[in-house]
């Protein structure tokens, strides 16, 4: 099946693709037709720069038990750090 | 009869009267021929799909698959240009439709055309493959598990995607459906809902549902591949275009 089922939100951060790093401006988080991994349907992350062209993109395909333990990971370690610092939202300081 | 062919990327006039890119392949032995229009699934204008349109000039039809992801991305790779295009939330229908015509009109431009075109989708081609043949005047069209033809996707999804069942009055043409029992989108309920409708208005119409298939069994580079469905699949779809698309 196509799920069409897509979250797309801005985000602040830089991501490294084949073209180096570069800043990200965007996310899309679907539950759909992966591109390489060997699975009908994956957990995909796409971290994109819209404005600097589609190869502007870092992609993860995981398996849905993968990206759980990866969101909650995500959650766990915001969690523990000093929220000083996580209130600080880009880290920069 | 020869067996030679040509497949290559080209340039076709889309809809609003952009220039896109398109992937062509065709017979070489003279032809007329019969078009068909070959619409890509979600994760875009891949070498699978490319396979499949050279697939059809093997059986001696003009074959084009246009890059419906052409404007997010130009050049870019088929897994970019996909994502690009699904970040901006999807084709829309219209455009679709422009494109589709505009492949058609390139299939019948063309010297060896016999001026008769189908078009045949998979995955969220096969919706889109129902949608053209809805509305463009089109011989004969293929729905491969086409989801949300029939029944909305839940409520907020970022993709604009809506049914297309009320449009089955303009059908255009004969639909051949392909579908797998085990598929949810489209669910077997869903397909005999479009088959009761497309009875009701009296349009030809013939659906087969594979037992032992899900979705995308037609897709030899995927866990969902079902050979035997995918070959009695080819089989349906040969008969089907040889009665709509041939040169008499």
């Amino acid at each position: 099946m196509c799920t069409y089922e897509t979250a797309t939100l801005p985000v602040q951060g830089a991501g490294k693709g084949a073209q180096g790093w570069f800043p990200l401006s965007q996310a899309s988080v679907y539950f759909d037709h992966p591109a390489r991994v060997p699975a009908e349907h994956a957990l995909n992350i796409d971290l994109l720069n819209v404005e600097r062209g589609a190869a502007a993109r870092v992609a993860v395909e995981l398996d849905a038990d993968s990206a759980r333990r990866l969101a909650e990971a995500i959650m766990a370690i915001l969690g523990s750090a000093p929220a000083s610092l996580v209130a600080l939202g880009t880290g920069r300081d | 009869m020869g067996d030679a062919m040509r497949a290559e990327t080209v340039r076709m006039t889309g809809h609003g009267g952009d220039e896109i890119e398109a992937y062509l392949a065709q017979p070489l032995d003279g032809g007329p021929y019969g078009g068909v229009v070959v619409i890509h699934h979600m994760p875009g204008y891949d070498e699978a799909t490319k396979e499949i349109t050279r697939r059809f000039a093997d059986h001696r039809y003009l074959a084009i698959c246009p890059n419906l992801y052409s404007r997010e991305a130009p050049g870019a790779s088929p897994d970019d240009a996909a994502a690009a295009a699904r970040a901006r939330g999807g084709v829309p229908d219209e455009r679709l439709v422009g494109d589709a015509e505009g492949a058609r009109r390139y299939l019948t431009s063309m010297a060896s055309s016999n001026s008769k075109v189908g078009i045949i989708g998979y995955c969220s081609g096969g919706r889109q493959a129902f949608l053209a043949a809805c509305r463009l005047d089109l011989e004969a069209a293929v729905d491969c598990y086409g989801a949300f033809v029939v029944g909305s996707p839940p409520a907020g999804r970022s993709l604009k995607v809506s049914p297309l069942v009320h449009l089955a009055k303009d059908l255009s043409c004969p639909l051949l459906g392909l579908f797998g029992a085990e598929d949810q989108f489209p669910s077997p309920e869903q397909t005999s809902e479009l088959e009761k409708v497309l009875s009701e208005e009296g349009k030809a119409h013939e659906f087969h549902t594979y037992q032992g298939a899900g979705h995308a069994f037609f897709a030899t580079d995927r866990p969902s591949y079902r050979p035997e469905a995918a070959n009695d699949g080819w089989g349906r779809i040969w008969d089907f275009f040889g009665r709509y698309l041939a040169t008499h």
